[in-house]
């Protein structure tokens, strides 16, 4: 898939391209070769940092939520569980603009008062928005991951003594990881993608930084055509690393 | 826990799963090396018994003590789990872990055990169960009778008091059969108390003190094995026999 859509991505902007009547590319805005230029572009490139970073941490998150919500969630105790589900319904329900607006001009709002005094930035902002919204998916993709073990594997696992924290670890877990990598891999791309966002509430990320270049330059085409490309390569990046992933787990499997 | 109390005592146990009445109003008492083979059509209740007395499934009402100890709460349960050892039809092996590691696992985490500890005592049992060449392959690489010995080993690494059986040689081919209840044969001979379900009579006119034959959740008679076969009482229980004797 992901070579297809490099293919598919090349021909279009080579098509566009040579299409286009002359005048209507100005590439020099992000020339390399000309002071400003060059200015310009290492200006766009110094995003990567924020994106990659605030995704990575968003992530992280993201994971830990989504396992925390996913556990209790497959209790046989419906009290147990009814938050769970609640929790996975509500978060997937919201869509992430309003959230990412929610928590970052609402939310301390409310911790204030309740005595609690913290400012949230553009950057935790963004963060938890991200990983909130995230972790009803990732909460999902461990669900089916450790379903997909049978019942079997936990019953013995008692019978030999162990506890349930003991039974995730080290019988679940170690073969639902099979099952549950790959689609959390994949998850990233969208965190990657929906990171976009953060430059609306003022986080310089590369969306953001694309949207100042353009309102000093007037050159849109040209920005957005780069910014475009640079969330590219980033999720081709991403998706070769979860294709060797997803090879590497059937090769293991058939082991 | 007390030499005193039976192995296991169940009064008045029920099992419902929502509607269905799977147990009804259960009374057994096992002694101390009792060897008690439980019987009867598919449907019968046999399997909801034998996993109330580890609680893998929980009961409704009645009790049950294990050694001395009542099922009630997370510890008891916790406690007496760890005197009841469990082979189940399907193995149920790790699959992810070698053959030593299937065994080492539960001492090492469960009781503390050092690795090396562990290992000794494992390759003790992989040795009763006549496979300790086969310590360090994956479960996928055995034979269903040798599976299923680990997994008979992998209980005893725990040095249960009780052993529960459910079906245990029902998955495999018939040239295997022999092999698994060889070595739960050679158990009953050293006087591990057990529970075995199982249609395998010759085994049962074998190993059994008593036999047991269910039916819609309940006991419907129990005899030593020459009175059970020789001449069961009720009706129900002829018409099993016959059936299952005729192959
Ligand atoms: N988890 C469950 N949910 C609902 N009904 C169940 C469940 N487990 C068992 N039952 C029902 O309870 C009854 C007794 O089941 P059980 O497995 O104890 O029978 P069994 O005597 O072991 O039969 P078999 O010889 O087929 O193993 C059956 O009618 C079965 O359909
Ligand atoms: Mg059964």
């Amino acid at each position: 898939m992901p070579r297809k859509t490099l293919w598919a991505i090349v021909l279009l902007f080579t098509l566009a391209g040579c299409s286009a009547a002359p005048g209507t590319w100005g590439w020099y805005v992000i020339d390399p070769t000309t002071p400003a230029g060059y200015n310009n572009i290492r200006f766009l490139l110094n995003g990567f940092g924020a994106t990659i970073l605030l995704s990575v941490i968003a992530a992280a998150l993201s994971m830990t939520i989504g396992l925390l919500v996913a556990l209790p969630g497959m209790s046989s105790n419906r009290w147990i569980r009814l938050p769970s589900r609640v929790y996975i319904e509500f978060i997937r329900a919201i869509p992430l603009l309003p959230m990412l607006f929610w928590v970052f001009y609402g939310l301390p709002v409310v911790l204030k008062s309740i005595g609690i005094n913290v400012s949230i930035d553009a950057f935790w902002g963004a963060i938890i928005t991200l990983a909130i919204s995230d972790s009803a998916f990732t909460a999902e993709i461990y669900r089916s991951g450790i379903q997909s073990i049978s019942k079997g594997q936990t019953e013995a696992a008692k019978t030999v003594g162990l506890t349930y924290g003991q039974t995730m670890r080290y019988v679940i877990l170690p073969q639902a990881i099979r099952r549950i990598l790959p689609p959390l891999a994949n998850q990233f791309i969208y965190i990657v993608k929906m990171s976009a966002f953060a430059s609306v509430i003022g986080m310089q990320e590369l969306t953001r930084r694309a949207n100042e270049l353009v309102v000093t330059e007037y050159r849109p085409l040209e920005i957005y055509t780069l910014l475009i490309l640079e969330y590219l390569v980033l999720v081709l990046v991403i998706s070769f690393f979860v294709r060797w992933l997803e090879r590497k787990m059937e090769a293991d499997e058939s082991r | 826990m007390s030499e005193h109390s039976p192995a296991i005592k169940i009064s008045a146990l029920n099992k419902w799963y929502d509607r269905f009445h799977a147990l009804k109003d259960i009374d057994l008492t096992v002694s101390h090396g009792e060897r008690i083979v439980i019987c009867g059509p598919s449907g019968s209740g046999k399997s909801t018994l034998i996993r109330c007395v580890n609680s893998l499934e929980a009961h409704d009402s009645g009790t049950i003590t294990v050694d001395g100890i009542e099922m009630k709460d997370a510890a008891s349960i916790y406690d007496i789990r760890a005197e009841v050892g469990m082979v189940f039809q399907q193995f149920n092996l790790f699959p992810h872990l070698t053959i030593l590691q299937n065994l080492t696992l539960g001492p090492m985490k469960a009781r503390g055990l050092s690795r090396a500890e562990a290992e000794a005592r494992a390759m003790g049992y992989l040795e009763r169960v006549r496979i300790p060449d086969q310590a360090q392959k994956k479960p996928r690489e055995l034979s269903g009778g040798q599976q299923q010995r680990v997994a008979i080993a992998r209980s005893l690494c725990m040095e249960p008091k009780i052993m529960l059986f459910d079906e245990p040689t029902s998955a495999l081919d018939p040239e295997m059969i022999s092999e698994v209840l060889d070595v739960i044969v050679d158990l009953a001979e050293e006087g591990m108390t057990m529970l075995v379900v199982t249609h395998e009579m010759g085994f049962a006119r074998r190993a059994a003190d008593r036999m047991i034959f269910m039916d819609e959740g309940q006991i419907i008679e129990t005899a030593p094995p020459e009175e059970f076969f020789g001449a069961p009482k009720s009706e129900r229980c002829q018409k099993f026999l016959s059936q299952i004797l005729q192959h």
